[in-house]
């Protein structure tokens, strides 16, 4: 019993050590750096009063989600009242011409973030389903990589800001449509995001794909894998890996650019948020621009967080450190 | 005469920025239908080239490859190859990477059930069956490699080529392996083309021990037979005179003949090391 007891003892021992770094010491990071942002913002003055330190942007935080349900309420409300009156329309005259209007109060930040989410997955979809076939062809064919990599390296370094003025015309010029499906200014945003989305996945599936062992390759060759086949079976597996390196990249990069897109092209979303805020120039405008972002900050780490999960799912090598 | 293969005075020359290297020059090989030949040599001498050019891999720069008549002109499952270093897919069972050659091969040849019996029956033949649902990082280096010949033998080759398969192994794996080796080609007599380094291995397998002098213009410098009965037993043979005869032959070939040029060793300690070893 003794041994028994002793032997539970050292595993819990050897438990302490790992729960002190995974929980402890990150806690105790945080902890700093709220205490370094409460003394440095309590003597920062702008025109628009103090900064805000982490407690006024917790308080902005809560009232944030109670302008939502707000919100949400009226909407309900005003919904009540169109149904309402359209039905006694009908009872007075059943062949009256009823009108139903969507809700068009100002959008809650939480709607914007489910926006600027929405829209980010859209352009992300896109640049992926151009980037992971081209990142296929260049990593099998040297000649294609040889075409495409002049181009991949020219554009890969380009700001979003410079292509959304061009995305912008070219959207309006061409995305002619009586009842359009997307908003113009959402295609903008998508497209600008796009654009920035492909240039890692396509070089980091191009190095994955260019990388295969090449006795996997000669295997393929001996057996006669056909081309499909010998890519199904043979490249997408073994470059797996790279792929979602490239993908997270990607996801991130399109997130970082959506934001300022979105203040640009005055897309509804988070960075539309931040820009009326500033403009708007409230005393509590910096607190609410500071809750948009540590959203931002939170929402892009739960992306990568998802693409690591879906990576865990699709990927054969299970043993692989994924950071 | 015709013979079941013949390399045919075959050169290759490769072409790199830096200029280019002549690997082999007018190599020529007649191999008979069940014969076993082990190529050995220096490292860098060529013997994988030699390979790689049978296996279809690699072309020739002159001279040409003929099995059973035909010219080789690319890959292909009449010469499956047993890579060094296993060469599975990870990210499929040990029957999954049988089943991907197997269903590939004899795709319009073979029902579902009789692939499956066939792939079955080949892991049994590298008595691999009880791990068939085990992934490749989860079983041993010797056990990967006996899937590599399993998966190489479902082709039904008409020709096996090793390219150094037990080079990587420890030496009791190596032994079991190579015993196992023996038994295989004993029951199904395929004609077998092996690469090694390793002397004893060459004497105890092969009928015919093939040795290429040190590149660059690599050429066969000379052929041993080694008239040993079969089944050869390893233990019977550490005392043999014919065996010890065979070893003593590649040996002085390898280090006193064709000393690798690079190494600038003394000639005279090889030859104190050789009878060392002798």
């Amino acid at each position: 019993m003794i041994t028994l007891a002793s032997i539970n003892l050292e595993a819990a021992g050897r438990r302490l050590p790992m729960l002190f770094a995974r929980g402890v010491v990150p806690a105790a990071g945080i902890a700093f750096f709220l205490l370094i942002w409460h003394i440095t913002a309590n003597n920062i003055d702008t025109s628009l009063g103090k900064f805000p330190g982490p407690a006024q942007v917790w308080e902005q935080s809560n009232s944030l989600y109670e302008e939502h349900l707000e919100q949400r309420e009226k909407a309900e409300r005003f919904h009540e009242r169109q149904e309402k009156r359209n039905a006694e329309k009908l009872a007075k005259n059943p062949d009256a011409e009823v009108k139903w209007r969507s809700y068009t109060g100002k959008p809650s930040f939480l709607d914007q973030i489910f926006t600027s989410l929405y829209t980010v997955m859209f352009g992300f979809v896109l640049a992926s389903a151009v980037a992971i076939p081209l990142g296929i062809a260049c990593g099998l064919n040297e000649r294609i990589y040889q075409a495409f990599n002049p181009i991949i390296q020219v554009f890969k370094p380009v700001s979003p800001l410079a292509w959304l003025p061009l995305v912008t015309m070219v959207v309006s010029a061409l995305y002619v449509s009586d009842d359009p499906m997307f908003e113009k200014s959402f295609l903008n945003s998508a497209f600008t995001v796009a654009l920035c989305c492909l240039w890692p996945t396509v070089i980091n599936t191009t190095v994955g794909v260019a990388g295969i062992d090449r006795d996997l390759v000669n295997v393929g060759k001996v057996i006669k894998l056909p081309p499909m086949t010998h890519v199904a079976k043979i490249v997408l597996p073994s470059s797996v890996p790279m792929i979602f390196t490239g993908l997270r990249l990607s996801l991130a990069t399109g997130w970082m650019v959506l934001i300022a897109a979105e203040m640009l092209a005055q897309n509804p979303g988070l960075g539309k948020f931040i820009w009326d805020e500033f403009q708007n120039g409230s005393s509590n405008s910096l607190a609410r621009i500071m809750v948009a972002v540590v959203t931002i900050g939170l929402i892009g780490f739960a992306l990568d967080r998802c693409m690591l999960l879906l990576q865990r799912r699709v990927s054969w090598d299970k043993s692989a450190v994924l950071r | 005469m015709t013979h079941f293969l013949d390399i045919s005075q075959i050169s290759k020359t490769f072409h790199t920025d830096s200029g280019s290297f002549e690997a082999l020059r007018e190599v020529d090989l007649k191999i008979s239908e069940g014969e076993f030949i082990s190529l050995i040599g220096h490292s860098g001498c060529g013997k994988s080239t030699v390979l790689n050019i049978v296996a279809g891999l690699l072309d020739v720069t002159s001279g040409g490859v003929f099995l059973d008549n035909k010219q080789i002109t690319e890959p292909g499952p009449d010469r499956a190859v047993v890579f060094q270093n296993h060469a599975l897919m990870p990210w499929l069972t040990v029957y999954g990477n049988v089943a991907l050659a197997v269903k590939t091969v004899f795709k319009k040849t073979k029902s579902k059930a009789e692939m499956h019996e066939w792939i079955e029956h080949n892991l049994a033949l590298v008595n691999m069956s009880h791990a068939a649902g085990k992934m490749p990082h989860e079983i041993s280096g010797g056990m990967k490699q006996r899937v590599g010949i399993a998966r190489a033998l479902a082709m039904q080759p008409k020709l096996l080529l090793m390219d150094e398969p037990f080079g990587a192994l420890d030496a009791l794996t190596r032994a079991q392996l190579q015993d196992t080796t023996m038994e295989i080609h004993r029951e199904l007599g395929n004609t077998v083309i092996m690469i090694t380094h390793d002397v004893d291995e060459a004497v105890l397998l092969s009928d015919r021990i093939v040795m290429m002098s040190n590149g660059p213009a690599a050429r066969v410098g000379q052929i041993v037979d080694v008239n040993l009965a079969r089944p050869r037993e390893r233990l019977a043979l550490a005392e043999d005179a014919q065996f010890n005869h065979c070893r003593r032959l590649v040996l002085d070939f390898l280090y006193a003949a064709h000393q690798k040029p690079d190494t600038g060793e003394n000639p005279n300690e090889n030859v104190a090391a050789q009878s060392e070893a002798a």
